[in-house]
């Protein structure tokens, strides 16, 4: 009886280690803590729904650790589009009332995670009516606005909560009349290779040092801008930041040396967000949205779409996406009015519209150089975002904003004409006219 | 046991002394002397930069509500007062300071608070004075001053009669336009 007590006890013990083991390794390891989740994972941090600490970045601490987290990730986005609600708009004591029923100076107030079942677009958890906490009073402010309910505030094209810079009321009026098509509808040239750090000489099949020979790859190697540059095998397979030793596949921290911003972009969007957090590429298979079943296998690196030594832009710009991404808007893409142009225009390069052109636009830095932002999800949600960096490159404001705002043209990849017209340049101009600027009395 | 009485009669007039001399500044000279300072930066920047650089001046610059939309945009002086005051809040929590208005282009800087309110209708009803009253806000109690925030140049007033969110297009130079409201925690 005694003996069997201590097999029970002993047995009782090894249960428990064992227990402790579990939940003590992924946070010892910091990895696969997945056992720790409370909640499916929204759409946007699914992915790195196993690396709890990218958010829950120290165990002691409440709000403020989240906000802090979120403020890592996406503070520099809010500020590059002008947040139009910022943290600061809501800390004054005076706003102590408003934030006792909608605490805005965190993101969590609006964006809660582990709660999918309760996300809205944009991966909001309120009810779309959360505008009227402020702004109730709207409808006497600005009579256009009343009756309208207050869950299309931000739903019906007119306004976003963060991003408002292509639909404030000064910048509908600027745009009011523009026709649809601009006069010449292109996007910004390439010039990269006029910013190269260092002069270099176009090298040749026999500068090749690679330690295979493979006439392939030299050949299309030699096609490439690498080889223009003066970027040889070893440039990138024994790069001083690795090793000294061949590496066979390199990866995108090779590719970093050279192309920073594009790689910094990348790993901010949902193609490079894992490997930015150090963990295992992106699989196919992970995605939530609908993509090819034959490429459920590959994994996200640069190489995914740029094939490394070819490094083709115009393949990387359509079919690089289309061999994984499946959605209806995906696959009308050939038949679009914007792959036309590549058909009709072959030889017009800036004119041309590709998936990249929209999704991954060509940006220019203030010394003038010009590059792709390669994280995709930066415009992509709310889709107003693409108005000014994208749509007007070619077409008017109103055409824009009437375009993205019709979810069924958006599916046919812009094949046809907007079914919905969003009144806001109608009531701007409108206001504009009753309300005319009274003269200096001054000057 | 006297001995205990007397260490813990020294200890407790010993913090009282402690208390007495960190008292410090009487909240109202310390709202009083951060006005001063906005106030100076304000008009200088309303007078030295967007008066002589500005349309009026050698329209080198454009201030502009959208200023970053232009590449030649400055902010407006309002604006550049509210940066300042929201710079302050990622700063300090010690006080507190914003522009408001009973007259405001953005209705979301009309009064909210009873002292709000109160202190905007008394600094426009008696220019040249200043309001002090204290409240509760979020469980806080406030120690809360409004200055008036007087038309010091003739942009401040072209624009703000000319804005189309305007409620009021009389203002003349020298009128009181809005109250700057300080508060610091009690």
């Amino acid at each position: 009886m005694i003996g069997g007590g201590k097999s029970l006890w002993a047995l009782w013990l090894l249960c428990s280690l064992m227990l402790i083991g579990y939940f003590a390794k992924p946070l010892i390891t910091q990895r696969d803590q997945g056992v720790f989740l409370m909640g499916e994972m929204t759409h946007g941090h699914h992915q790195i729904a196993m690396e709890c600490s990218a958010c829950h970045t120290d165990p002691f601490g409440g709000k403020e650790i989240l906000q802090n987290a979120c403020v890592d990730c996406h503070g520099e986005e809010l500020s590059a589009v002008r947040d139009s609600h910022p943290k600061s708009k809501f800390t004054n004591p005076r706003n102590a009332d408003r934030i006792e029923k909608l605490d805005a100076r965190f993101c969590i107030a609006c964006h809660v995670e582990h709660r999918l079942d309760k996300t809205n677009a944009m991966g909001v958890t309120l009810p779309n009516d959360f505008c009227f906490e402020c702004h109730q009073e709207i409808g006497e402010e600005r009579p256009s606005h009343a009756g309208m309910g207050f869950e299309t505030c931000a739903s019906a094209g007119c306004h976003n909560f963060h991003d408002n810079q292509a639909l404030y009321e000064d910048f509908l009026l600027e745009h009011a009349n523009e026709p649809m098509f601009a006069e010449v509808a292109k996007v910004l040239a390439r010039n990269a290779q006029d910013y190269r750090k260092t002069e270099a000489t176009p090298l040749t099949a026999d500068d090749a040092d690679g330690v295979v020979v493979n006439q392939e790859i030299t050949s299309h190697w030699l096609g490439s801008a690498h080889a223009e540059a003066g970027v040889n095998c070893s440039g990138c397979h024994a790069s001083e930041t690795q090793t000294k030793n061949w590496v066979q596949h390199p990866d995108h921290q090779v590719c970093a040396n050279c192309h920073e911003q594009e790689t910094a972009g990348f790993l901010a969007g949902k193609h490079g967000m894992k490997m930015g957090l150090g963990l295992p590429p992106m699989r196919v298979a992970e995605a939530r949205i609908p993509m090819h079943p034959e490429a459920a296998h590959k994994s996200l690196s640069c190489s995914s779409c740029h094939e490394p030594h070819r490094v083709d832009t115009q393949y990387a710009a359509v079919e690089a996406c289309s061999s994984c991404h499946a959605s209806t808007h995906v696959q009308n893409f050939k038949a679009s009015p914007h792959a036309q142009i590549a058909v009709n225009k072959p030889d017009a390069e800036e004119e041309q519209v590709t998936c990249a052109t929209c999704h991954m636009p060509r940006t220019v830095a203030p010394n003038g150089r010009v590059s792709v932002e390669h994280n995709q999800n930066a415009n992509l949600r709310p889709n107003e975002k693409m108005i000014r960096g994208v749509c007007m490159d070619c077409h008017s404001l109103s055409f824009s904003i009437d375009a993205l705002a019709d979810p069924e043209l958006i599916e046919r990849n812009f094949s046809g004409r907007p079914s919905v017209h969003i009144p806001s340049i109608e009531m701007s101009l409108e206001r504009d006219k009753k309300h005319s600027e009274k003269a200096s009395v001054y000057n | 046991m006297k001995k205990a009485i007397a260490a813990v009669s020294a200890a407790v007039m010993l913090t009282a002394c402690g208390e007495g001399a960190s008292k410090g500044i009487e909240p109202k000279v310390y709202t009083d002397s951060l006005f001063s300072v906005m106030k100076a930066d304000r008009t200088n920047y309303t007078k030295l930069i967007i008066k002589r650089l500005g349309p009026a001046g050698s329209s080198s610059i454009a201030p502009d509500e959208h200023w970053e939309d232009k590449a030649n945009g400055a902010p407006l002086p309002a604006q550049m007062f509210r940066f300042g005051a929201e710079a302050v809040a990622e700063m300090t929590d010690d006080f507190t300071y914003s522009l408001q208005s009973l007259w405001p282009v953005n209705a979301q800087n009309g009064p909210r608070t009873d002292v709000e309110k109160a202190g905007l209708q008394y600094i426009a009803d008696n220019p040249g004075e200043n309001y002090y009253g204290e409240e509760e806000l979020g469980g806080v109690t406030y120690f809360t001053a409004v200055y008036p925030d007087v038309a010091v140049a003739a942009p401040c007033v072209d624009c703000h009669n000319g804005h189309k969110d305007t409620p009021r297009s009389d203002f003349k130079l020298g009128d009181v336009m809005g109250g700057v409201v300080i508060r610091v925690p009690m």
